[in-house]
C-alpha cells in the first residue's frame, strides 16, 4: 500500500519498521473476516484492514480524535487477523506504535486516566491483587449474586515436588494466576517431576503484558526488567526452558527480543529469554503420558496467545486427544472469548458478547468440561459459564 | 460536483432519523478507510457512510437519496478488485455488511436465503453439517460477501464444473433507488417472465441494491481429489489444460500458478510445490467414490504425457484443503513479493493460453514490471497480477498500462477484459474495447430503465460514448496502439 509517512519519523526505528508494515498490506480484507469485533459490528473502522489504514492516517499526520482512538482501543489484539494475513502483515507491531502514538496526541479523559492507571497498579503485583481479591471475597457473601460469579473462590496451591532431578526448568508464576489459580503451577510440577524434570517456580511480577497492553512503555521495559533479572541466575546455570502456563504471558515472553531490542543493557539478555521460552504443551508433548481420561468430552477453547502469537494451533489437544480424552470440535474456534488482558474490564460490552457466543460454540458438542490454557480466558469464561472451566494441565491430573 | 452545503444538511437530519449515531459516518477521519475497496489504488471520500442493520433502514436511505438526487454507491466487504464500490464523492457509500444473517436454511429444497452481507465462506460452513455447500468460491471467499458476488457475477476455483454465481443464484430482493421492493425469482430452477435475475446478477449495484439472496445449495461431492503436476515451460502446462478438457473431463477445478506465484504462496503456506517448476496445474476431481480415483488416474496420465515432471496427489482432506488454501490466498501473498499489485482478469479462449502467457511474459520485459500469474486456467480466465511499487513515481501509470495492454491482448484472441471481478472503475475503457458504441448505448438504456437519474453507482461499469471517442483519440494521438489489427471506435 502507498504510504506518506514523514521524512523526519521515517528517520526513527517506529518509523521505519511502520512503513515495512504498511507497505506489506495489500488491503485484500481478508483480515476482516478473522476479526472479532469486525464480526460482531460490521464496520470497517473496527477491522483490521481500517485499523491499518486509520494508524497510516494518524502516522501520516492526519488530523485525529478520540473516535479513531475509541477503534483502536477495540481491538483484542488476539491476533486472529495476523494468521489469516497472506501478505505476512505484523498487525499487532503496528498497533503497538499506532497506540502510543494516538496516545500523545489525544488526551484520554480523567476517569479514563484513572482506571488505566489504577489497573496498571494493581494487576501486575500479585500482592496488590492479592489484597483486593481477599477483600472481595470477604464481602462476597453480602453482594448481589450477579457480581459474586466475578470474584473467584479460593483454590488450592496443591503440593510442589522437590528439586531432584537433574534436568531443570522454571515456572514463570506471573501476576494474577498464583492468587486465582495457585494449582496450575505445582500440577504442571508434579507432572514434570514424575518424567525427569525438575521445576523451580520464579515469583517476579507481571511479565509486562498488562502495562503493554496498557500502552505503558516504561511500565512495561520495568517489568520485563524485573522478569529478566529474577530469571538471570537460573538461565546462567544453566536451566532447559522458561514455562509459563498461561499463554498471555508465553506470548509476551516471546516478544522479549522485539521490545527490548534496542536496550543496550538488556537485549542480549531478552533475546535469551525469547529462545528459552516454552509453553507447557511443546514440553509435555515430548513425554511419555500414559492415557488415563477414558473418553471424558471435553471442549478446548485454544487461546489466540497460544495460536496466534505461538503458533501452537492444535497441539494441546492432540494432547489431550493422546491421553485419552473425547476432543469435540469447536465452531468458531478461531474467535476471540473477549478476555484479552485488560480488555474484559475495559470493554465490558463487547466482551462480554464475545463471550456469550464462546460459550454457544463450546456448549454445543455438550462437553463435560471446557478446558483452555491462559488464566484470563479461564476467569473470564468461568464468570458466565454453565459448564466448569479448567486449564487443560489441571485435567491432566484428574481421574 | 460535490454536495451543496443545503443538501447535505438536509441528507444528514433525514438520514439521522433513520440510522444510529454509530450507523451514519460524516466526518473525514471516520470515511477515509471508507475511501478505496480491494483496489486501493483508486481512491474517493465518500460524503457520508451509512451502515443500515435492516432492509427498512435501507429502503428508507434510498428514498432519502432519490428525493435529494444523490448518488448512492452500495459496498459489501470491500474486497472486489475492480474498485466497484469505490465511492462517489457527493454521495453516500451504502455498506451492507451488517446485513449478515442467514435468514433460512431450506435443505430438503437445497436452498437458502440470506441477507447480503453474509460472506461467502460463512455460508458454506453454516449449510456443511447438512451435507450442503454453496458452490462459487472467489479466492476471496473467507471475507466477501454474497451480496457483492452476486453484483459482481463472481466465479470461483469450482465454476469450471459449476458455473458462476449467475448459475447458482434462484431469486433475489431487490431495491430499486425508489424503494420500491422487487421480488425476483423464487426457489425454483427457472420463473415465469424475463430471465431479470440474469440481467441483475453482475449489474455491479447500477440497476439496484440487492437485500436478500436465495443461493442453490448443492450436495457436497462424495469424494473429491486434487492434484499438483509441475512442468518445467509455462506453455506445456498450457497445453495439458487443453488436453485434459478435450479428453472429455470437466474436472472440479483447474488452476495454474507460474513461478512468481508459487514462490508467493510458498512464503504464506509452505505445501512444499516443486521448486524448480515454471507453472503448477492444480486439478481436482470430484464426484461419487467409484470414479474419482480412476477418473484422477486419466488426468494424471494426461498430465504426465503433456510433459510434467512431477504429479503429486493430497493425500489426505487436510492436504487437499491446504492446496487450495495456498491458491486462494496467492494474491495477497504476492504482498510478500512486491508491496503493490494490480489484478487483471482477462479471459481468452483456452487453446491460446500458451501463446498469450508467452506474448504476456514479452509485455512485462517491455514495461520492466514483473508479472505472477495465478488463475483459472480451465475456463481460462487470466489474473496476471502486475507487481509495482506505488510509492515509485510512474509505477502505477506503467502498471495501468501495462494492464491495458494485456486487456487489448486479451480481446484480440478472441476474449474478454473480465472473467469474474467486474468492470468497476477500473476497465472502462477496456469496455470501449470490447463493445460497439450501439451496443454500450443498449446498455445505458437499461440503465435509465431502473434508474433513470443515474443516482446508482454512477460513473461505474458502461462507459459513457463521450469516454470512449476520447479514448479512441487519445490512443491515435500518442502512436500508442499494440494492436493494430484491433477494430477501433
Amino acid at each position: 500500500m502507498q504510504t506518506w509517512l514523514p521524512a523526519e519519523f521515517m528517520q526513527t526505528s517506529e518509523g521505519k519498521a511502520a512503513d515495512a508494515i504498511l507497505r506489506s498490506c495489500v488491503h485484500c480484507g481478508f483480515c476482516n473476516a478473522a476479526c472479532p469485533t469486525y464480526t460482531l459490528l460490521g464496520n470497517e473502522l473496527d477491522g483490521p484492514r481500517g485499523r491499518i489504514y486509520q494508524i497510516k492516517g494518524l502516522l501520516e499526520g492526519s488530523p485525529v480524535t478520540a473516535q479513531t482512538q475509541s477503534h483502536l482501543d477495540r481491538c483484542l489484539t488476539c491476533r486472529a487477523c495476523e494468521t489469516a494475513c497472506p501478505s505476512g502483515v505484523q498487525y499487532a507491531k503496528l498497533l503497538d506504535i499506532g497506540r502510543a502514538e494516538i496516545a500523545k496526541r489525544v488526551p484520554r479523559s480523567v476517569p479514563q486516566r484513572l482506571l488505566r492507571r489504577a489497573l496498571r497498579w494493581i494487576i501486575p503485583s500479585t500482592r496488590r491483587f492479592g489484597l483486593m481479591l481477599m477483600l472481595a471475597r470477604a464481602l462476597r457473601p453480602l453482594l448481589p449474586s450477579a457480581v459474586q460469579r466475578y470474584i473467584p473462590l479460593a483454590k488450592p496451591s496443591g503440593v510442589w515436588p522437590q528439586v531432584r532431578h537433574s534436568r531443570r526448568m522454571l515456572i514463570l508464576a506471573g501476576c494474577v494466576q498464583p492468587v486465582l489459580e495457585p494449582g496450575i503451577d505445582s500440577s504442571l510440577a508434579r507432572l514434570l517431576d514424575r518424567h525427569g524434570i525438575s521445576a523451580v517456580p520464579v515469583y517476579a511480577g507481571c511479565c509486562g503484558a498488562v502495562s503493554h497492553h496498557l500502552t505503558a512503555a516504561e511500565q512495561t521495559h520495568a517489568h520485563i526488567k524485573t522478569t529478566i533479572d529474577a530469571l538471570w541466575p537460573s538461565i546462567e546455570s544453566g536451566i532447559e526452558a522458561i514455562i509459563t502456563t498461561a499463554g498471555g504471558c508465553g506470548a509476551m515472553l516471546r516478544d522479549y527480543r522485539h521490545i527490548l531490542r534496542e536496550d543496550a543493557e538488556y537485549s542480549a539478555k531478552a533475546a535469551r529469554v525469547t529462545e528459552l521460552c516454552r509453553d507447557p504443551v511443546q514440553i509435555i508433548e515430548a513425554l511419555p503420558i500414559d492415557a488415563a481420561a477414558k473418553g471424558r468430552r471435553v471442549a478446548f477453547q485454544a487461546p489466540c496467545s497460544l495460536v496466534n502469537a505461538l503458533k501452537l494451533e492444535g497441539r494441546v489437544e492432540a494432547v489431550l486427544q493422546r491421553v485419552g480424552f473425547d476432543v469435540l470440535p469447536v465452531q468458531e474456534s478461531a474467535l476471540c472469548c473477549g478476555s484479552a488482558g485488560t480488555y474484559s474490564i475495559l470493554q465490558a460490552g463487547l466482551a462480554n458478547e464475545l463471550r456469550e457466543r464462546k460459550l454457544k460454540n463450546l456448549y454445543l458438542a455438550e462437553p463435560e468440561i471446557i478446558a483452555t490454557a491462559n488464566i484470563g480466558c479461564l476467569t473470564h469464561l468461568n464468570a458466565a459459564s454453565q459448564i466448569p472451566v479448567a486449564h487443560w494441565l489441571s485435567l491432566l491430573e484428574m481421574d | 460536483m460535490s454536495l451543496s452545503k443545503t443538501t447535505c444538511a438536509a441528507l444528514m437530519t433525514r438520514l439521522g432519523k433513520v440510522l444510529s449515531k454509530h450507523a451514519l459516518l460524516h466526518d473525514e477521519e471516520a470515511l477515509r478507510p471508507y475511501e478505496c475497496d480491494g483496489l486501493s489504488a483508486y481512491r474517493q471520500l465518500p460524503a457520508v457512510v451509512c451502515l443500515p442493520e435492516t432492509v427498512e433502514q435501507v429502503q428508507a436511505v434510498l428514498r432519502i437519496c432519490d428525493e435529494l438526487q444523490v448518488p448512492v454507491v452500495p459496498r459489501g466487504a470491500g474486497t472486489g478488485l475492480s474498485g466497484g464500490a469505490l465511492p462517489d464523492h457527493a454521495g453516500v457509500l451504502l455498506v451492507l455488511t451488517k446485513l449478515n444473517r442467514i435468514l433460512e436454511i431450506d435443505a430438503p429444497n437445497f436452498c437458502a436465503r440470506v441477507e447480503p452481507g453474509v460472506r461467502n465462506l460463512a455460508l458454506s460452513e453454516a449449510t456443511r453439517p447438512l451435507g450442503l455447500y454453496y458452490a462459487p468460491d472467489p479466492s476471496s471467499q473467507i471475507a466477501c460477501s454474497i451480496g457483492g458476488n452476486v453484483a459482481e457475477n463472481s466465479g470461483g476455483v469450482h465454476c469450471l464444473k459449476y458455473g458462476l454465481t449467475v448459475h447458482n443464484v434462484l431469486g433475489l430482493k431487490m431495491l430499486t433507488i425508489e424503494g420500491e421492493l422487487l421480488d425476483i425469482g423464487g426457489k425454483t430452477l427457472d420463473a415465469p417472465g424475463y430471465d431479470v435475475l440474469a440481467l441483475l446478477c453482475g449489474s455491479e449495484g447500477l440497476l439496484g441494491v440487492i437485500v436478500e439472496i436465495t443461493v442453490r445449495l448443492l450436495p457436497c461431492p462424495e469424494c473429491a481429489q486434487v492434484m499438483v503436476a509441475a512442468f518445467d515451460d509455462v506453455a506445456k502446462a498450457g497445453a495439458a489444460v487443453g488436453n485434459v478438457i478435450a479428453a472429455g473431463i470437466i474436472p472440479a477445478g483447474l488452476e495454474m500458478m507460474d513461478k512468481l506465484a508459487i514462490r508467493a504462496a510458498e512464503d504464506f503456506v509452505h505445501v512444499g510445490y516443486p521448486k524448480h517448476a515454471a507453472a503448477i496445474l492444480l486439478c481436482e476431481v470430484d464426484g461419487a467414490r467409484v470414479e474419482v480415483p480412476e477418473e484422477l488416474q486419466r488426468v494424471r496420465q494426461i498430465m504426465l504425457e503433456s510433459g510434467a515432471f512431477e504429479v503429486r496427489i493430497a493425500t489426505d482432506e487436510a492436504e487437499r484443503a491446504l492446496f487450495w488454501k495456498s491458491r486462494k490466498a496467492t494474491f495477497p501473498a504476492v504482498g510478500r513479493l512486491s508491496p503493490d499489485y494490480y489484478c487483471m482478469d482477462g479471459t481468452i479462449p483456452r487453446h491460446r493460453l500458451a501463446e498469450v502467457l508467452t506474448r504476456i511474459e514479452a509485455l512485462s520485459e517491455q514495461f520492466g514490471l514483473p508479472v505472477a500469474n495465478v488463475f483459472h486456467a480451465g475456463d481460462g480466465n487470466l489474473h496476471p497480477l502486475i507487481l509495482y511499487d506505488a510509492n515509485r513515481e510512474g509505477d502505477l501509470t506503467k502498471a495501468e498500462a501495462l494492464g491495458a495492454c494485456i486487456l487489448r491482448l486479451c480481446v484480440a484472441v478472441g476474449g474478454t477484459i473480465t472473467g469474474e471481478h467486474g468492470v468497476g472503475i477500473e476497465k472502462l475503457d477496456g469496455m470501449c474495447m470490447q463493445f460497439k458504441s450501439s451496443e454500450l448505448s443498449q446498455f445505458l438504456r437499461v440503465k435509465a430503465a431502473f434508474d433513470p437519474q443515474g443516482l446508482l453507482n454512477p460513473g461505474k461499469a458502461v462507459p459513457t460514448l463521450h469516454r470512449c471517442a476520447e479514448l479512441g483519440a487519445m490512443h491515435v494521438h500518442r502512436g500508442q496502439v499494440p494492436f493494430p489489427e484491433l477494430e477501433r471506435f
